[in-house]
């Protein structure tokens, strides 16, 4: 469904992204890694429209969409978390969900002032999903806080809630796993699987934790100083001797 | 701590003080053709007084208190969790206050002079003018200021509305809202790419270009000269004028059989102007918790993380430049019909600062805090006519003494949280 062909990005003279191709099909989560500043996230804000390209071609189910306005790309379907997460901190844990569904609501104002059928109807639909997926990741039982006051990796949930409640097709996540101790990394490891098997979204990762990437992955791309170094199956990259040199190198 | 609540309990006196006293204690009297200021008598200064100590014993002692009244909601603000009950009891004990002050407005102009009734009609729409604004600077969180020039796109649509089509008042109301909205609406669309300090420049710009514009077209506005003979509003066809000025309507003394008073015309602007301030800012109250409220302030927040999710940032800030621009352009017809009489010279860059500073120092994005605002910076310097070259250097002073001492304005807002029912 997404399709990423010869991206390349250039911040003056840095060429943080060189020619990274990849690609993620229906039912799949594929995982980028590399080694710090390799340009993992560049390549995200690329994708999701937050950066323009220097070079390359990205297709979202066919149609070209490099260059669009960053809220479009969302609307199509793609929808991303953060390296560092970005809640609205002073709003309600059950509000960041409300806003996330802004699309699925009447927005039209003289609805929303007459309170028509139409718009409580959409209103009561949407406080239910938000009630549905704060049962999923965990978080029911704080919808009324704050979410600046939660904790890191209640946090980390929110955010990857406040993705799904838009109802994407692809879910973008940036390194997820940071921060989070070895339990709460399990419980990730479940939900995202749980995504694509029970919600049938394909997921794009970044991730440093290198037993989650190989437990969940059915595609791994390794890029090192903004190139592509190598792609395929868990096991394959694993075994990669540029790969292990690259980290190796690195450690 | 204790150093702490000292300085607020002092704040809160003299904010007491400062509003209390030009309220209760001074009264503008006609004699004759003047108006004179006559100061209050000993009892009401001493009560007054007596009411600024008890704010400031209060204030004082109020964490103590609120110990005792624990089933009271505290006062203080950004604190730890709240219990959402309190919460909620809070939002309904702020609403019974808000009906009773309103209730209490209607009445309040069958009892006092004509002047303070006039007065009190300028700080109404002056608290509607800020209202609308905070919509723009507090909740989206563009710092607008050319806000005026959408007051004067509201007041001017009235004046040559009636002017060259004999239109009325409460057709022109409407009108003058939308088009304000509509200017808005296309002089926002441009700007609104622009971020911080670089829109604050070119709203300003903005707003001299209209007053400019009117000022120059000499031939439809009357430039510097204005337009004049802009009638008052009329109540079901019924004028207020000692004579009938339209063919077919009839006049309210006559009608009723009492005899002809100026107040009449002077009150039922007044109580136009209460209903259009409440009626905005019931509106906005709405939408602060419908989605185009939490969108504003989703972008204000988090701008990325909003548009990551699908909101435009573009069309969410339209919407709040355009909704804050419909408001002036209502207190812009309200405005035009008190004074029968407007120019170029009352839309100047001045009022739209006044406006702001109104604004920052009610609290950006609280309600009430506003209100309290525009009633205080209207007032004091109607009072104090002998200071007026002062007037702007005590504004200034103000100001930075709010910056030091509470930069969250006079009552920071609370937000309208919406809650899932059933949940802790
Ligand atoms: N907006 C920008 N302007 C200039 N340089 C940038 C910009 N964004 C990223 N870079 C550079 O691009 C390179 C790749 O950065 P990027 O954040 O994509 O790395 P990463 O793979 O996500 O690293 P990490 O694992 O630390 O998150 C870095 O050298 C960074 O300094
Ligand atoms: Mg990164």
């Amino acid at each position: 469904m997404l399709e990423v062909k010869n991206l390349s990005m250039r911040f003056g003279g840095l060429l943080a992204v060189d020619q990274v191709s990849l690609d993620v099909q229906e039912h799949e989560i594929v995982s980028i890694i590399g080694p710090n500043g390799a340009g993992k996230t560049t390549v995200f804000n690329c994708i999701s429209g937050f950066y323009k390209p220097s070079g390359g071609q990205i297709l979202f189910e066919g149609k070209e969409i490099q260059g669009k306005p960053d809220f479009r790309i969302s609307r199509l379907g793609m929808v991303r978390t953060f390296q560092h997460v970005r809640l609205f901190g002073n709003m309600t844990v059950v509000e960041n969900l409300l806003v996330a569904q802004h699309r699925h609501l009447n927005t039209n104002l003289i609805a929303g002032l007459l309170k028509t059928p139409d718009y409580r109807e959409r209103e009561k639909k949407s406080l239910e999903r938000a009630r549905y997926w704060l049962d999923r990741v965990g978080l029911l039982d704080l919808a009324n806080r704050e979410a600046g006051n939660l904790a890191y990796g209640q946090q980390r949930r929110l955010e990857i809630a406040r993705c799904m409640v838009t109802e994407p097709k692809l879910l973008m996540l940036d390194e997820p796993a940071a921060g989070l101790n070895p339990a709460e990394t399990r419980e990730l490891d479940q939900l995202i699987v749980s995504l694509k098997e029970d919600y049938n979204v394909s997921v794009l990762l970044i991730e440093h934790d290198m037993s989650l990437v190989m437990g969940i992955s059915d595609r791994i791309t390794v890029i090192n100083q903004g190139r592509p170094l190598a792609s395929g199956k868990p096991e394959d990259i694993r075994e990669n001797e540029d790969v292990i040199k690259a980290y190796l190198g690195e450690a | 701590m204790a150093a702490q609540n000292f300085r607020h309990a002092l704040f809160c006196a003299i904010v007491t003080l400062i509003i209390a006293y030009p309220i209760l204690g001074l009264n503008l009297e006609a004699r004759g053709i003047d108006i004179t200021l006559t100061g209050a008598d000993t009892f009401t200064v001493v009560m007054v007084f007596i009411a600024a100590v008890v704010v400031f014993a209060f204030q004082l002692f109020r964490d103590g208190i609120m110990e005792t009244f624990k089933s009271l909601p505290g006062l203080r603000s950004g604190g730890a969790h709240k219990e959402p009950m309190a919460e909620n009891r809070r939002a309904r004990i702020e609403s019974w206050v808000i009906t009773g002050i309103v209730v209490l407005a209607l009445f309040w102009p069958f009892f006092v002079s004509r002047g303070s009734v006039d007065l009190a009609t300028l700080v109404l729409i002056y608290v509607i003018l800020a209202l609308g604004l905070n919509v723009v600077v507090g909740l989206a969180g563009l710092l607008d200021l050319g806000y005026v020039a959408f007051y004067a796109v509201g007041a001017y649509t009235f004046a040559l509305l009636s002017e060259y089509l004999g239109v009325s008042f409460w057709l022109a109301l409407p009108i003058g809202a939308l088009l304000a909205a509509l200017f808005g609406l296309v002089l926002g669309f441009p700007v609104l790419r622009l971020r911080g300090d670089y829109l604050a420049i070119v709203t300003l710009g903005f707003g001299e270009i209209i007053r400019i514009l009117l000022n120059n077209w000499t031939s439809l506005t009357g430039g510097p000269n204005g337009i004049g003979g802009i009638p008052d509003p009329t109540l079901f066809g019924m004028e207020f004028g000692r004579r009938v000025k339209e063919e077919g309507n009839v006049s309210f003394h006559e009608t009723f059989g009492i005899a002809y008073a100026g107040e009449h015309k002077v009150i039922f602007l007044y109580l136009i102007a209460l209903v259009l301030a409440v009626f905005t800012a019931l509106v906005i109250r709405r939408f602060m918790r419908m989605p185009v409220g939490r969108a504003w302030e989703a972008l204000r927040e988090d701008e990325i993380a909003a548009r990551s999710l699908g909101m435009s940032r573009t069309a969410v800030k339209l919407s709040a430049f355009t909704i804050g621009a419909f408001f002036a352009g209502f207190a812009g017809t309200v405005f035009a019909s008190k004074q029968g009489f407007i120019s170029p010279e009352s839309f100047v860059f001045l009022e739209s600062a006044i406006i702001l500073a109104i604004v920052v120092l009610g609290g950006m994005g609280s309600q009430i805090g506003v209100i309290l605002a525009a009633v205080a910076v209207t007032i004091l310097p109607e009072l104090a006519r002998e200071f007026s070259e002062y007037r702007m250097l005590i504004f200034g002073a103000a100001m930075v003494l709010m910056m030091v001492w509470r930069p969250q304005g006079l009552m920071p807002m609370r937000r309208i949280h919406i809650e899932l029912k059933g949940q802790e």
